[in-house]
Order: structure tokens, then sequence, then C-alpha cells
């Protein structure tokens, strides 16, 4: 298993999938996926930090992307700045708010802290949903081009190239933020908060700084996902998106960068390749979700290197 | 003005009992297994979807609620049996995630099994309205807020005079001590998901005549009675019920005073006020972190 400890490694890997992928998509539509696959695990990447490392659940984040897609759409749309002044105004906004929340939030444990962020993300969804002047409500609002530096990507392979590099930017941060002494500090936090405190950690401090870090990286990918589908609704907003967002964790495997990712992949493209149920692909879509949990407690990514490790390095282990 | 008052408060009850009654199943599901269990608003889904559907099929009332609340407390023994057990040794979160993947296809199934439409369900006992100083009270009301006193009661003989209920109490203060003295601590977790799923059905019986019963009826039922028993303090059943008494009358009194939009947002700040000056909820046992 030792080929995923040097984190280099796997960052190889992943730029390498990345690089190799476009020969493998032959239309708009599979170029679509691969971006979404990619702005979902940018979200996971960040959230995984909270909840994979420091043990901090949020069923809130939602509410993190929808307001960076919202925050680029109203501040191009109703107030004309440029796209990268916006998203970053956004980005800004939205590490201010989350800097302020943290505290009384954090403070919360377990299934009251599930109950707080879940509160959040439902009080922003219905602000969204109602403010209709500046959002537009349900129906939802279009979103201006995204300009960067005066070009502007038109074609899905030029978008693609923007959605992985942002992701590969958030992996390599995650990456370098978990062998930092701040990492130590967070998976203190994971094992026991007292005993990191008696240590002279200051908890609540680490657990401000992840929960901003995600929620800015959450911000960030909603923005991108904003340009980039020219449109946006409260849905994005939605406690079940934030579920999803959890799910794409906890599948991939908690506490690992590249197992989110992997989540990210599989929950956003079972779910096209299901549609061949039609009406059962809810059915199958749980079912299955149900299924790969069950039998994989540790998630995707732990299970099948575990399983490789065992297979092709019985002798080196123990 | 005190009619319209007395007009919230009755609707903000009636709801707020429906709350407490799901708020009850995360409460005892949680006290043996530390799980959250999302599939608790699709018990309540399942108890209105099934009674719907057995009536139309020709069954008599009381024979469709009957068969409607045995099919959620199957699905409840099912969804221990084969999903929650399995997995006992999981971390929580993932526990979580699997309750909600159940609650996926549940919802899923009830899709193709019956519809996605909208359907009613006749008032237990007419639906002519008692005029109580000018408001309106409804006799599907009574029966509601009557039958959660009636399962409270039952539920507090159970938990403090039979030796099963004392067996469930013990298992949810210490686990390990409890099997030490010899309860079957795997009993008592399926006989948690009977007791959930059938409140849980007898849940969504009740409101069905109110508003309606649909395939989805159970995501925001569930929501807000997670956040009842959150409220009121997790692992405290009677909590539960002050906590959805809480949320149903706050958020009737934000629907008729303030905006009828904002009435689900008002349900979740109350909620977080609550939490950022309570972190354990206003009936919650202090949690002791141990190293």
């Amino acid at each position: 298993m030792n080929w995923r400890q040097p984190h280099t490694g796997g960052m190889v890997m992943l730029l390498a999938v990345m690089a190799v992928l476009p020969l493998f998509l032959d239309n708009s539509f599979q170029y679509e996926i691969a971006i979404k696959v990619a702005l979902n695990a940018a979200v996971c990447v960040g959230l995984n930090l909270l909840i994979g490392y420091t043990g901090q659940i949020s069923l809130g984040h939602a509410g993190f992307f929808a307001l960076g897609a919202y925050s680029s759409a109203i501040l191009t749309d109703r107030y004309g700045l440029p796209p990268m002044a916006a998203m970053l105004t956004g980005a800004l906004g939205v590490g201010l708010l989350s800097f302020i929340i943290a505290r009384p939030i954090l403070k919360l444990k377990g299934h009251y802290l599930a109950m707080g962020t879940l509160g959040m993300g439902v009080i922003i969804s219905i602000v969204l949903n109602q403010e209709a002047d500046f959002t537009g409500g349900p129906d939802g609002m279009s979103v201006a081009a995204l300009t960067i530096f005066g070009w502007e990507p038109v074609t899905e392979f030029q978008w693609y190239w923007i959605a992985v590099g942002f992701l590969a930017l958030c992996v390599w941060l995650s990456l370098n933020l978990i062998n930092s002494p701040v990492g130590r500090a967070l998976r203190a936090v994971h094992g026991s908060e007292i005993a990191a405190r008696t240590m002279g950690i200051d908890t609540t401090h680490y657990k401000v700084l992840v929960f901003v870090v995600s929620a800015v990286m959450a911000c960030l990918a909603g923005s991108l996902f904003a340009h980039y589908n020219g449109y946006i609704t409260p849905s994005k907003a939605d406690f079940f998106y934030s579920i999803e967002l959890v799910t794409m964790v906890v599948l991939g495997g908690m506490a690992s960068t590249f197992g989110a990712v992997i989540g990210a992949v599989v929950l956003t493209v079972v779910p096209q390749v299901l549609t061949v149920f039609e009406n059962y692909e809810m059915m199958v879509f749980g079912g299955v979700l149900m299924g790969m949990i069950i039998f994989m407690h540790k998630g995707l990514l732990p299970t099948l290197s575990e399983f490789i490790g065992k297979r092709f390095h019985e002798p080196d282990k123990r | 003005m005190l009619a319209e008052f007395l007009q919230y408060l009755i609707s903000g009850v009636t709801v707020g009992a429906i709350y407490g009654l799901v708020g009850i199943g995360f409460s005892i599901i949680y006290n043996s297994s530390q799980v959250i269990n999302f599939t608790q608003g699709e018990f309540v889904m399942i108890g209105g979807m099934a009674t719907v559907s057995l009536i139309s099929a020709g069954v008599p009332m009381p024979l469709a609620m009957l068969g409607a609340v045995a099919l959620a407390t199957i699905v409840g023994v099912a969804l221990e049996k084969f999903c929650i057990e399995p997995s006992r040794n999981a971390p929580v979160v993932t526990l979580i995630i699997i309750t909600i993947g159940a609650s996926i296809f549940l919802r899923g199934t009830a899709e193709v099994l019956w519809d996605r439409n909208f359907h009613s369900l006749v008032p237990i006992s007419g639906d002519n309205p008692i005029d109580i100083a000018g408001a309106k009270l409804l006799p599907q009301s009574i029966w509601i807020v009557g039958s959660l006193m009636v399962i409270v009661c039952g539920l507090w003989l159970f938990f403090n005079r039979t030796l099963l209920g004392k067996a469930m109490l013990a298992t949810s203060y210490n686990r390990l001590a409890a099997q030490l003295v010899g309860i079957e601590v795997r009993n008592i977790l399926l006989l948690s998901f009977v007791l959930s799923s059938t409140l849980g059905a007898v849940a969504g019986i009740l409101i069905a005549p109110i508003s309606m019963t649909y395939s989805t009826v159970g995501v925001m039922l569930g929501l807000k009675g997670f956040s009842a028993a959150i409220v009121g303090g997790l692992g405290n059943p009677m909590g539960a019920i002050l906590g959805g008494l809480i949320v149903g009358i706050a958020e009737a009194m934000t629907a008729g005073y303030i905006s009828s939009a904002y009435k689900d947002a008002v349900a979740f700040i109350i909620i977080l006020a609550v939490l950022f000056f309570m972190p354990n909820g206003l009936f919650g046992r202090k949690v002791v972190e141990k190293v």
C-alpha cells in the first residue's frame, strides 16, 4: 500500500489520468459529465478535509456551492462585475460567512453538528428560493459567460481543462495541508478532541480553518459550475445535493483525498448509466448505494488498495 | 384576533404532534444504535401510501391501516436485518449513509409500486370542523393529538413498567454493561426498528387526510422529525414530543403572522438558536467525552 504514501505518486497518477482522458471522450455529452465529475470532486476533496480528516460532519455544503454559483450569477448580471472579480468576491464573502458561523456551529458535536449544518443549508436554500427579485426564485437565472483576462472558454474541451485544473489545484492544496503540521493537528482532533487540546492544540482554530477552506472550495466550484452551465437554479442548494456530496466522500473512502475523487466519479457517472432503467432508476441507485457501502465499509479506495495489497504484496504484510 | 391565534395554535399543535411522533422514532433507534435513521420519513410515506392503495383495492379502512402499519414494520425489520446488522462495526457516518441509500431505494420502490401522484385519505371521523371561539378544529386533529397521548402513555408504561422496556433503556445507557447482565442487545436493536417503523407508519396514516400523501412526503416530515428529536435532546423520546410541538407551533405562527414562505426557515432558525445556547438540545443528556 506504499504507492499512496508519498503523495506525489497519487498526484502524478491523477494528472496522467486527466491528461489521457480526453482521448477517450468523443462527444460533448461525455465531456459534460467529465466536467461535472471534476467540479463535484473538487467540492468532495474540501469536504473530505472536514469529514474524513477532522471528523466534523457537514450536511450543508451544497449551500456554499450554491452561494458561489449565485454570487457569480448575481454580481455579473445585476452589478456588471467581471466574472473573475465576481468569483473572488463570492469566495471572499463565503469565506467570511463560514468564518462567522464556524465558531458557534463547530461547538456542536456529532449528530447535533449534522443538524446544525443541515439547518444552515436549508436556510440558504429557502432564501435563494424566496428572494426571487435577486435570484429568479425556483426558476433560477441565467449566468454570463466566463472570461479570464479577456479569454472566453467556449468549447467543452477548454472547459474540461479549467475544471480538471481546478480539481488538481484543490487536490494539491489538500495533500499539502494534510502533510503539514495543520494536517497532523486535524487528525489529532479527529482522534480525540480533548486529548488534542491537552497537548496544546488550539482545536477550535483548526476546526474553523478547515471549515472555511472547505466552504471556499465548494464556493469556487459553484462559481465555475454556474459559468459553465450558463444557468443556475436553487436545486443546487438542496439538502439532497449536500447528502450526495457527503455520500461521495464516504463511498470513496474517508480520510483519503483520492478516495473523495473516486467517490465523486462513481456517484456522478452511475446515475448517468442508470438512466437506462428509466422508472426504476431511483430504486436501482438506492440499492447500488446501499450495497456498495454495506459490503465496503471503509469506502471504495481503501477496500480496493487493501485487496490489491493482499494480492500482490503478501510477503511485505505483517 | 383570538380566533386567529387559536387557529394557528391548533394547526401548530396538529403538525407538531406528527413531528413529535416521527421524532420519537429517531430517538428510539438512536438510543439503541447511535444511528440517525434517515429512513424514518419513508416509514411515514409507506404508512400513508399503503393505506391509500389498500383502500382503493377494496380493503375496509381499519384493515387497510393495520395492513399499512404491518408493511412498514416488515420493512423496518428487513432494514435492520439486512442493512444495519451486517454493518454494526462500521463508523456512524457510514451507517447514516446506508440509511440514506435505503431511503432512496424505498422512495424509488414506492414510485414504481404505486405512483408519483398526490393522494388524499378520508378523515377517520368526517371533516365537519368543530367551532372553538371562532377557530375551526378538524376532527382529524383530535385523532392526531389523542393518538399521540395514547402512544406517549403506552411508551411511558413500556419503558418504566416492563422488563423489555427497561432492558431497552439499559442498553441505551450502556450497551456493554447491558450485555453483561444478560440483555440480548441484538434483539433490542431489532425491537427499536419495529417500534420506530410502527410509529412512523401511524404518523403517516394520521397526517394523510390533512396534508395528502405522496412518494416524497417523507423527506420534509423526516427532516422535521429529526429537528424535533434534536431540539428535545436526542435519545429522549418525551423530549422529541415537546421538540415537535415547539417546531410545529413556531412554524404555524410564522406562517400566520410573518410569512408562509419562510415558515420552514424559521423552524430551522429556532433549532440553530436552541443548539447555539444548549448544544445538547433542551432535555439532552450531558455527554461526557472520554479520552
